[in-house]
């Protein structure tokens, strides 16, 4: 492989990353407590569209990037509030995958008049204006906004479970709900908190899908949501390894994408890895998964 | 009417005035009439033969994945597989019907509804083995068997399964296809109503009787109620769970009847896409019993035909909508009346 494909192929995979690891990350926010998340797709989907709609009407990309936080953390309250209501969390999840599907199409063709794609949008401008070999196109994609915001989520994510006084409460929210509440702690408050913020990591995640296709497309997240729960399933519910994870789901996308030359039949083959490495974990974090997880 | 019953009815009942409502506040966004716009609704589907017609086309896979739903969830447990399992047995279905043609209709359908009924049963084998064998959360196997299905149906058009060019399979023999139901009921002419409204009217009809009447069937239900206290009296609660969770996969796989045999002749690639998800709606609307599956079936159908009724005012995206607030609401109204009985016999009033 030459150096400059390396680079591409560099490149492309942490593009391709942010999504998955924003919304895997997402997962992680609702797993540890206690909300099983099945609607990490729609959040993705939905705020998705929700960064272009902001961008369009106020040409910011960065308030864009925070409606999009805005639409999936509405999801993620939404969320944990049915299922503080008594809806199940598998129910919940369901309704709003289907809402965010049906959902953006109906709004697409009411303020576009199209159900199938949004107006272009620009999205961030290069961090590296002008520059033109693989070497920057890497050092773009590093330092794009997105990409940065991300890093920032995984490190927020991983030190509020290990360091914070809410983290460690969440977490016992999740792994025993009953013995926390019996502590004193406020444990659909801390949920709720949780969900919500997840759902603003999760929107991040919809930001970069759109900006990188500089358009919203409908059914644009493609089952990214349903990889980065398999990310959070597979990596036993931590933040780095989740995004790892991610890292190595987007670099099989990305060489799908720079070695077209192989046939659609391997391709479509490959695509079916995560999900065939999540079900073989699952015989052995099965028990331990099913223990811990409130549905 | 039991209490338990005039309970859910009222879940629904409340359920189909917030769906109005939303329905309504949507059409009134695109600045046109809620009420016109339901008018036409209605027109566009039980307002005429080949409209009702299109209804009972569009509720036939809702019915047999909301069958497969409930039947898991009998059991205490989701399957949210009804996508991936319809897939396999469509794709099963239409490569075996290709090859029948020396058989009789009367040998052909039979053997092929079997087919799709083994083929869906067997892509949620693995999920079921998993819950059974390892404890494994079903809604995530299934969720993963859903994409491995597009993934390997994809790869499997791509090494040589479709025909030339295309995304879709060889036409099936004609002796294997169900008859519209326009043959012998000249109201529905030109609807795409097929003959599998009625296996999957059968397929409810036959779930309900098996799990009232046969001794595997009132396990299931009573695993589902309380596996501990079934384990203690040595019913085999993982061979069960794995039973109800097959069950669940054939129903769904029987809903190729309806999309393969009695529409298209032939399996493309996403043809029934969207009926595993439906069957959900159909089931948590359904409450369990084999009319109301049929009702919730009818409805989900008529909202799938009246969004092309009124698509020209509203989008018929408004319809996906809807499904996904029905599911909310029913759900929300179920909590809620479980929280009132729960509060009243806290008080000693006995529900």
């Amino acid at each position: 492989m030459s150096n400059s494909l390396a680079l591409t192929l560099g490149s492309e995979t942490v593009r391709m990353a942010v999504p998955y690891a924003c919304a895997a990350l997402a997962g992680i926010w609702c797993e540890k407590s206690g909300v099983v998340n099945i609607a990490l797709e729609g959040m993705l989907l939905a705020s998705a569209l929700g960064a272009v709609v902001v961008q369009l009407a106020t040409g910011s990309a960065l308030l864009g990037l925070m409606g999009a936080a805005v639409v999936g953390a509405a999801l993620g309250a939404a969320h944990a509030l049915f299922v503080r209501r008594g809806v199940d969390a598998i129910v919940s999840g369901i309704a709003i995958n289907l809402l965010a599907a049906g959902g953006t199409r109906f709004v697409l063709r009411a303020l576009y008049g199209s159900s199938s794609n949004s107006p272009t949008v620009a999205g961030f401008q290069r961090a590296i204006a002008g520059g033109t070999s693989a070497a920057t196109f890497v050092l773009d994609s590093v330092l794009s906004p997105l990409t940065l915001t991300s890093v920032v989520a995984l490190a927020v994510t991983a030190g509020v479970f290990a360091k914070t006084r809410f983290g460690i409460r969440a977490r016992a929210a999740g792994e025993n709900a009953e013995a926390a509440s019996s502590l004193g702690l406020d444990v659909a408050r801390l949920r709720l908190a949780a969900v919500t913020i997840g759902g603003a990591i999760a929107g991040i995640g919809g930001a970069a899908l759109a900006f990188d296709q500089h358009q919203f497309q409908s059914g644009m997240s493609g089952g990214r949501g349903f990889i980065a729960l398999a990310a959070v399933i597979v990596s036993g519910r931590r933040p780095g390894r989740a995004v790892l994870a991610c890292t190595a789901f987007a670099l099989l996308d990305a060489s799908q994408i720079i070695f077209q030359g192989k046939s659609r039949a391997s391709h479509d083959l490959v695509t079916a890895l995560p999900y065939i490495a999540t079900l073989l974990s699952l015989t052995v974090l099965g028990r331990r998964q099913r223990s811990t997880v409130s549905v | 009417m039991t209490a338990r019953s005039r309970q859910g009815a009222l879940a629904v009942a409340s359920a189909l005035a917030v769906a109005w409502i939303v329905f309504a506040l949507m059409v009134w966004l695109f600045g046109e009439s809620p009420l016109v716009v339901g008018r036409l609704l209605f027109e566009g589907t039980w307002g005429t033969g080949y409209g009702a017609g299109q209804v009972l086309f569009k509720a036939t896979p809702l019915l047999c994945t909301g069958v497969a739903v409930d039947l898991a969830l009998r059991a205490g447990l989701f399957n949210i597989g009804g996508e991936g399992q319809l897939a396999v047995a469509s794709l099963a279905v239409a490569l075996v019907g290709a090859r029948v043609g020396g058989l009789p209709s009367w040998a052909a359908v039979p053997l092929l509804l079997l087919v799709g009924a083994v083929a869906g049963g067997a892509w949620a084998a693995p999920p079921a083995l998993l819950r059974a064998r390892f404890g494994a959360h079903e809604v995530i196997s299934t969720i993963m068997m859903n994409r491995v299905a597009d993934a390997l149906i994809g790869a499997a058009f791509g090494a040589g399964l479709a025909v030339a060019g295309s995304v879709r399979t060889e036409q099936v023999a004609e002796s294997a296809r169900i008859g519209r139901l326009d043959l012998v009921a000249h109201a529905f002419a030109g609807s795409a109503a097929s003959f599998a409204f009625l296996v999957a009217v059968a397929l409810a009809v036959a779930a309900r009787w098996f799990m009232r009447h046969t001794r595997v069937g009132r396990e299931v239900a009573l695993v589902g109620q309380n596996a501990e206290a079934c384990a203690a009296v040595h019913i085999p609660v993982r061979s069960r769970l794995a039973f109800a969770l097959v069950a669940s996969g054939a129903a769904a796989g029987l809903a190729s009847a309806g999309t393969v045999l009695g529409y298209k002749g032939y399996y493309e690639i996403g043809l029934g896409a969207g009926a595993g998800f439906g069957g959900i709606a159909v089931a948590l609307l359904g409450r369990s019993s084999a009319v109301g599956l049929v009702l919730a079936a009818l409805f989900f159908g008529t909202l799938q035909q009246g969004g092309l009724a009124i698509n020209a005012h509203v989008p018929r995206e408004a319809m996906d909508v809807l499904q996904g607030v029905m599911i909310l609401a029913v759900s929300l109204g179920d909590a809620g009346v479980r929280r009132a009985l729960a509060g009243r016999s806290a008080v000693g009033v006995t529900a």
